[in-house]
């Protein structure tokens, strides 16, 4: 009877926490951040960073991301610098009660495509290009979800018709996405010779959004693993103190 | 003053003549006789509060980098994950605490069902434990909006407009708890406020759940009262010990979740920032909720003059208000589930009808799940007005034990045959 008890208990937990999405089941793939002492692959997410800034920057913001939190994913301070600098932000004003423009300082976040919403819809066929900060955490199923996305696209199937200006993806709620297909194969050349097909350049920049989504996810898990550790310890011994404290009491 | 203190100690001695803190404290929580055989279930009401404690001090913290307004709240929370010191620490700990505080909380109360701790004389106890289930949904609920992501706004749109079916004065009703037309920056305001403002009311109920209990004391697997000595055990040093077994086990749980998987309770549509222009294709509400949802949604005709609406609203708070009567509900004398045959049976029927209610909840309510939320819910106050009272009559419970040690020391097992009663009696 406490058995059943306890996987009733576990069932009413558990059970009702997953909810119901209905959608073409997306494949399970192998992720560098995965496991309790998963890690995001740096190779891969600084790849990320180049088709980030090479194709989706184009249309897609990074608000939550400071230049200065590349250090996160290996780039060195002067590197930093650098890659700010090559993008410009308004800034002011000045002495003078002017506004100027001045070169990205790793302080500053990511610089947005468009000055705002509107002209990011205006831009984009009325459809607008939602930040990527948080993409992989904001979707069910999240980096396999993505990745699924990415590489999903095709002509639609016979019988199926898409819209002027829109694309069919099988993984797409709807199957209609305003995105036209953002990765084509050697969109991007990497530095390091990797072979930029849609498949590569896909895992890359989900690898890199994976880690824009929580930076602190390394810190987290590794203290996760210290604190589940003293945990262990600690409740054995509790659980010989309680025995010794309860060895004469029938 | 009086000369028979207990305390050797001048200072607390001239204290606890003035102030008995510490005669309080001993008698309380140092001698105070414990039934020697509680199981572990009867741990949840100190990891109850050992969670509000851990929600009161995350959340303060928490309030200290959060901005209440509908520009900046999204953002602080996430430069709380992203740049305070440890920020994501104590927002996965008050994120997943909130589901802890359900899990704990509703073990605590299928207890009380299972063993009829709710029966005399613990009726005001478990009246005040309803109250606390009550302000726990709405401390919740408040904060869940608070980070202002899309199932933030919506669920807040959603249950806010559940008032506007009560007649006469609904319209009147969520006028108010928006402060204004719309969920808006008003309503993120006042919900800040009442976040902040509902634990510490909680608190004050705990501490008369707590004082109330300790005027019955607690009731026990057996549901037979201690008779005396041999039936107890002084708090200190069993039940610290006893709870502190229950805490390390609870906490390995609690830091799974946070550290491995922060978001396992959460919806990805919240990392989405609220937009009143774009309507989720699903909202759904906590998972803790999903079986008063389910309920709410159940109802899907109107009833005489009440419109389907209201009768959805009536019969969610009223699944949660039924509890306050459920001491005179259930007509049986007998306590535990144990010597009562067929309330055992049904206790684990009604535990599968809340299961299949809060499955129900997270799904669209239309065909099959409808029908499932439907007859569950019939069954839901059935359990309460019917079988209960109908129980008490026709059921034959088992034979009591006399007292709590008859079964313990006579039921075989592990005591050694010269185990007595009269090795209770040491400190």
């Amino acid at each position: 009877m406490r058995r059943a008890m306890i996987t009733v208990a576990a069932a009413l937990i558990l059970g009702s926490a997953g909810q119901a999405q209905a959608a073409v089941e997306v494949p399970k793939q192998d992720w560098s951040f995965e496991g309790i002492f998963g890690t995001y692959d740096r190779a891969s997410a600084q790849r990320g960073l180049q088709v980030y800034k090479e194709v989706c920057a184009g249309c897609h913001s990074l608000d939550q991301i400071y230049y200065r939190n590349l250090a996160d994913i290996g780039y060195s301070t002067a590197a930093i610098k650098a890659f700010a600098a090559e993008e410009e932000v308004q800034d002011g004003p000045d002495s003078e009660g002017e506004m100027y423009m001045r070169p990205a300082r790793p302080s500053d976040r990511f610089v947005r495509p468009f000055p705002n919403d509107n002209a990011a819809r205006a831009g984009n066929n009325g459809a607008f290009p939602p930040d990527l900060s948080l993409m992989v955490e904001a979707r069910v199923g999240g980096p396999n979800y993505l990745h699924a996305l990415l590489t999903g696209y095709s002509d639609p199937p016979s019988g199926k018709t898409v819209m002027e200006g829109m694309s069919y993806n099988k993984y797409f709620p709807g199957n209609q996405i305003a995105m036209p297909p953002p990765l084509l194969d050697d969109a991007v050349e990497y530095s390091d010779g990797t072979k930029a097909t849609v498949e590569q350049m896909s895992r890359d920049i989900v690898t890199f959004l994976a880690w824009t989504s929580e930076p602190n996810m390394e810190e987290r898990k590794s203290m996760g693993v210290k604190v589940m550790l003293f945990l262990f310890v600690f409740t054995g011994l509790l659980v010989a103190v309680k025995r010794r404290v309860w060895a004469d009491v029938h | 003053m009086s000369t028979d203190s207990q305390w050797k100690n001048p200072v607390i001695r001239w204290v606890d003549d003035r102030l008995p803190i510490f005669t309080y404290l001993d008698h309380e929580y140092q001698q105070f006789p414990m039934p020697k055989n509680l199981n572990y279930f009867w741990n949840f009401g100190a990891l109850a509060s050992i969670v509000l404690v851990v929600m009161v001090v995350t959340g303060i913290m928490l309030a200290m980098q959060y901005t209440p307004h509908v520009d900046y709240a999204f953002d602080s929370v996430e430069r709380i994950m992203r740049d305070v010191n440890y920020g994501w620490l104590l927002r996965y700990i008050h994120m997943n605490g909130g589901s802890m505080f359900f899990i704990v909380v509703y073990i605590h109360i299928f207890r009380g069902l299972y063993y009829g701790s709710y029966k005399a004389p613990r009726e005001l106890l478990w009246m005040l434990g309803v109250a606390i289930l009550l302000l726990m949904m709405a401390t919740a609920f408040l904060g869940y909006v608070l980070p202002w992501g899309q199932m933030s706004y919506w669920g807040a749109t959603v249950i806010t407009k559940m008032f506007s079916a009560i007649p006469f004065i609904g319209d009147w009703i969520v006028t108010l708890l928006w402060g204004g037309f719309s969920v808006d920056n008003a309503t993120l305001n006042r919900f800040f406020s009442l976040h902040y403002l509902m634990p510490f009311v909680l608190f004050g109920l705990v501490g008369m759940h707590v004082v109330a209990l300790h005027v019955t004391k607690s009731n026990n697997p057996d549901g037979v009262e201690m008779n005396g000595p041999q039936d107890s055990v002084p708090f200190h040093p069993y039940f610290t010990a006893k709870d502190a077994v229950g805490t390390g086990f609870f906490l390995i749980f609690f830091a799974y979740f946070v550290f491995f998987a922060p978001n396992f309770f959460g919806e990805a549509d919240n990392y989405i920032e609220a937009n009143p222009l774009q309507t989720p294709a699903h909202i759904v509400p906590e998972w803790y909720f999903l079986p008063f949802y389910a309920i709410l949604r159940s109802v899907t005709v109107d009833f005489w003059f009440i419109s389907a609406k209201l009768m959805g609203v009536i019969l969610m708070f009223g699944a949660t208000m039924i509890l306050f009567v459920l001491p005179w509900l259930d007509t049986s004398k007998v306590r535990s589930a144990r010597y009562r045959p067929i309330y055992k049976f049904v206790f684990w029927i009604f535990l599968a009808d809340c299961v299949m209610l809060g499955w129900v909840g997270g799904q669209l309510p239309e065909g099959i799940p409808l029908i499932m939320g439907q007859v569950g819910t019939v069954y839901y106050f059935a359990h309460f007005v019917i079988v209960l009272p109908v129980l008490g009559w026709i059921e034959k419970p088992l034979p009591l034990p006399t007292s709590i040690s008859e079964p313990v020391t006579g039921g075989g097992g592990g005591a050694a045959p010269g185990a007595t009663a009269a090795k209770m009696e040491k400190p």
